[in-house]
């Protein structure tokens, strides 16, 4: 059975029963494999994609459910977004499999909020676990992103 | 220069395991007659270009380095490149990095003798082996251009990949010279730069290499194999560890769209399907009956009493399990003087690497054995489907890829996730690729545990408060027992950091041993391996006897790190006490702790300011000295020291593995909670200045957040911390 979904901009017919989480649709069948699988019960933020801007776990997410949502995933950023900018200038990546999920969150912390506070910043990146304890040059690369979005 | 590496390999302890895993393969390969190189080697065929194993030159001038270790996080990819380009005086700009194939005759480690990554050692093993590839490169171009502009080779510079003459005004580049270049034979001892000639190495130009990849989604992990034909497998594993099946019914798998087979592995039953959802959806169909007869009984509560009586003297002992002395010294029994007695317990620790385990292999077909894997250790890994897939380890082949985290779990003897994914390749066969999925909770259940541990201690105190005899007895598993490289001694990475601490040179008399019970549940290093529990007992335990004796805890321990000679302890704990400002009063709120490590061939100190908000230690500002030796990339020894001190602050806030009669009760993050964003410190990294080369990063930060705090929360509240995590879920 077909759904239709939008991805990044794009119309895509993914043949996956109606249940099976987008984060496996994502990966296994429209060959975007940025986001990734962490816990599959919504816990860790590696799977993290915008719905319609915001951020949604893509592991707990049945396709079903995505009729007419715009997903925008890593990929959909284009590579030179000011959040991805503001990674690499400060090598945040350490193993950097948590790091599409914490960009996803990012973006969307930023596109509501174009100076976050630490208590915005805690709030919004606490459901994405860095198992390399990248947290703090996370932090300060989304104060980066923000002071170039102002300038 | 040999005596170089050698002091490579006394300082960073990499002796430890990786010398006993080079040891067994030399005795097995001597009993064939080769080098134990020679013997994995065989059937390898790997080109080597002109300037070597590690080094190749675009026509371009593009230089690449090829990179024998993993890149798992801790930034070989940089710090091993920046060694090559330091010495070809190469542009930085223009150099990248691939990963070496398995070969381990050309790409072993110059400190375990096979390839692999750990104990901090890709840097320490590398230095003088990359060095040496870079002045012999830069060498064969300095050749190549003094040959074609008749010119002296000595007047010959190179800098940024661009090679000069100043008298005649000629230049050319890498590029240009690169015919040249090629047929020049590289001098066998080249000429090394002193490092006041350093241009590259110990600046802040030595950034990662993979930021851009793994800030795109494009950087390619396991998980993200795709190969024309690929199949997905998930196992269903045994409930408890030491089960077995029994017997299953796979008639409902089958019928799930997708699935293409069912297979008996040894640890368990594989679903094989054409995409993970099916392969997942096929295993909640599947139902498997267990032996449980043979499954471990105990859970951690009860090692954990059965450890705390055997230390006490109670209980009796095993047959066979016996006390073992690591570090003794006079008579430590009886005598005058106040006695300071503590117990600490840790718990079991899982890796939690992001990424859980996974592998992609191909048996059979005429591709000969392939894995497609990020391999810790691809020797090990070699090795291990070599034996399963009936071929010469070095037939395998292994393209290794980024790795979402390792931590140490990627090598073990067994490599029993590769393992478990060559199994079903084979049953599959004819070079299908299959790619193993562990979910997180397969990853959880699987064991390979930092082992749980007790310690419990007895020092008796001189007039002046310092210790006069120093009872330790700690009871952990050992990692090395039962493997094939198991040490005839004791195995020292249960007690390493405890054994051969400057206290216990301070000390008079010591009386440490170590009891290693054997269980059923698999353990295995875990980032910073003994330090994980020693440093913290050691470090809290000082703590506490500095406040008995009434003196400041970074006055009391250079008191005894003088009478140690602990010099280089000396140097990062006063560097890091003056910039936390130690002597100053502490912001209002906050307590400060402190603790210093050796591990790994390096020592970090640190200061930790810790609030305590609703009973629980919030960790804010920590002030990190470290000297590990010549530093290559200041910005990733930050990164590190950053990264490691997360890893041990969630093991000493959080982490905590509870196993109930032989099965991982813990399985996801919801139940095993690690550190997240809003409790990460804020970690300053002050580098002590060294020409000595290069000691272990990846893990020394590890182990020295976990006292610090412990110490600011007994500043805080006078209470000392006997057990871990502080905060139990
Ligand atoms: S994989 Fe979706 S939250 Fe962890
Ligand atoms: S960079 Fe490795 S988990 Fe975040």
């Amino acid at each position: 059975m077909a759904t239709s979904l939008e991805i990044n901009g794009r119309t895509v017919q993914v043949e996956a029963a109606p249940d099976t989480p987008l984060l496996w649709v994502l990966r296994d069948e429209a060959g975007l494999t940025g986001s990734k699988y962490g816990c599959g019960v919504g816990q860790c933020g590696a799977c993290t994609v915008l719905a319609d801007g915001a951020p949604v776990r893509s592991c707990s997410l049945p396709v079903s459910a995505l009729a007419g949502v715009k997903i925008t995933t890593i990929e959909g950023l284009g590579g030179t977004h000011p959040v991805q900018e503001a990674w690499v200038k400060l090598d945040v990546p350490q193993c950097g499999y948590c790091q599409s999920g914490q960009i996803m969150s990012a973006v969307a912390l930023l596109a509501g909020n174009a100076n976050p506070s630490d208590a915005d910043i805690d709030a919004a990146m606490d459901g994405n676990i860095c198992r390399c304890g990248a947290y703090q040059r996370i932090r300060a690369a989304i104060r980066e992103a923000a002071a170039q979005s102002r300038a | 220069m040999n005596a170089h590496v050698d002091t490579d390999a006394a300082r960073t302890g990499a002796t430890r395991r990786e010398l006993v895993v080079g040891t067994a393969l030399v005795s097995g390969a001597l009993l064939v007659g080769c080098s134990p190189a020679d013997l994995l080697a065989a059937g390898a065929k790997t080109e080597v270009g002109a300037f070597g194993p590690f080094i190749r030159i675009a026509a371009d001038g593009a230089v690449t380095v090829f990179n024998k270790h993993i890149e798992f996080g801790q930034g070989t990819h940089a710090g091993l490149a920046a060694i090559v380009a330091e010495e070809l005086d190469a542009d930085w700009s223009r150099v990248s990095v691939e990963q070496a194939p398995a070969n381990a005759k050309l790409y072993a480690n110059t400190l375990m003798g096979v390839q692999g990554t750990g104990g901090s050692t890709a840097i320490p093993n590398s230095w003088m082996q990359l060095r040496k590839a870079g002045a012999a490169a830069r060498a064969m171009f300095t050749g190549a251009a003094a040959a074609a502009w008749k010119v002296p080779e000595a007047e010959i510079t190179v800098k940024d990949g661009v090679v000069s003459h100043a008298a005649s005004g000629k230049s050319a580049g890498f590029g240009e010279l690169l015919q040249g270049a090629s047929t020049i034979t590289p001098p066998a001892e080249p000429k090394l730069k002193s490092h006041a000639d350093f241009t590259l190495i110990g600046t802040d130009r030595v950034r990662r290499k993979d930021s851009r990849a793994k800030s795109t989604g494009e950087a390619r992990y396991t998980q993200d194999v795709k190969m024309e034909g690929l199949l997905t497998a998930v196992v269903a594993h045994a409930p408890r560890f030491g089960a077995k099946v029994s017997g299953f019914d796979d008639a409902e798998a089958r019928k799930v769209s997708g699935v293409v087979d069912v297979i008996q592995i040894p640890t368990g039953v594989a679903v094989v399907a054409r995409s993970t959802w099916a392969a997942l959806q096929g295993r909640n169909a599947l139902k498997v009956t267990w032996d449980e007869s043979k499954a471990e009984p105990l859970g951690s509560a009860e090692i954990e009493a059965k450890y705390a009586g055997w230390a006490a003297g109670k209980g009796a002992l095993p047959e066979k399990l016996k006390w073992e002395t690591f570090e003794t010294r006079g008579d430590a029994s009886g005598g005058e003087g106040e006695v300071f007695e503590a117990t600490y317990d840790f718990p079991f620790l899982a890796h939690a690497t992001m990424e859980p385990m996974n592998c992609v292999a191909q048996v059979g077909g005429k591709g000969g054995v392939k894995l497609t894997v990020a391999s810790q250790s691809p020797t090990l890994d070699q090795m291990n489907t070599a034996r399963i897939a009936m071929t010469l380890p070095g037939s395998v082949q292994i393209e290794n890829l980024f790795a979402g985290g390792s931590f140490g779990r990627r090598a073990n003897f067994q490599s029993d996730f590769v393992a478990e994914c060559v199994h079903i390749a084979k049953k599959v066969g004819k070079g299908t690729p299959v790619k193993l999925v562990w979910t997180r909770e397969d990853d959880m259940a699987a064991g390979y545990f930092r082992p749980l541990t007790h310690h419990r201690l007895r020092v008796r105190l001189d007039k002046d408060g310092f210790p006069a005899a120093w009872t330790h007895r700690v009871v952990t598993q050992s990692l090395m027992k039962g493997s094939p490289m198991a040490p005839k001694g004791i195995d020292s990475s249960t007690v390493e950091g405890a054994m051969g601490s400057p206290y216990f040179k301070a000390t008079p008399a010591v009386d440490g041993q170590v009891l290693m019970p054997e269980l059923g549940v698999p353990v295995l290093w875990w980032r910073s391996v003994g330090a994980t529990h020693t440093a913290f007992v050691m470090e809290h335990t000082i703590d506490q006897l500095a406040r008995k004796a009434g003196k400041d805890p970074v006055a009391y321990r250079l008191a005894l790190f003088e009478k140690a000679g602990a010099s280089r302890h000396i140097a990062v704990l006063k560097l890091a006490a003056e910039k936390s400002g130690w002597d100053k009063p502490a912001p209002a709120g906050v307590t400060r702790g402190v603790a210093v490590h050796e591990s790994f061939g390096s020592v970090v100190a640190q200061v930790a300011e810790v609030r305590i908000v609703d009973g629980v230690p919030k960790v804010g500002r920590v002030v990190s000295a470290i000297d590990c030796g010549t530093a290559i990339s200041p910005d990733q020894i930050a990164a590190q020291v950053e990264g490691g001190t997360c890893y041990g602050l969630s093991a000493t806030l959080h982490d905590e593995m509870i196993i109930k009669a032989g099965a991982v009760e813990r399985r996801n993050f919801d139940a095993y909670p690690v550190l997240r964003n809003s409790e990460a410190p804020t970690v300053e990294t002050y580098i002590l200045p060294s020409t000595n080369p290069p000691s272990g990063v990846g893990e020394p930060g590890t182990p020295v957040i976990g006292p610090a705090v412990a110490n600011a929360v007994l500043a805080a509240t006078g209470k000392a911390t006997f057990r871990l995590p502080m905060i139990r879920a």
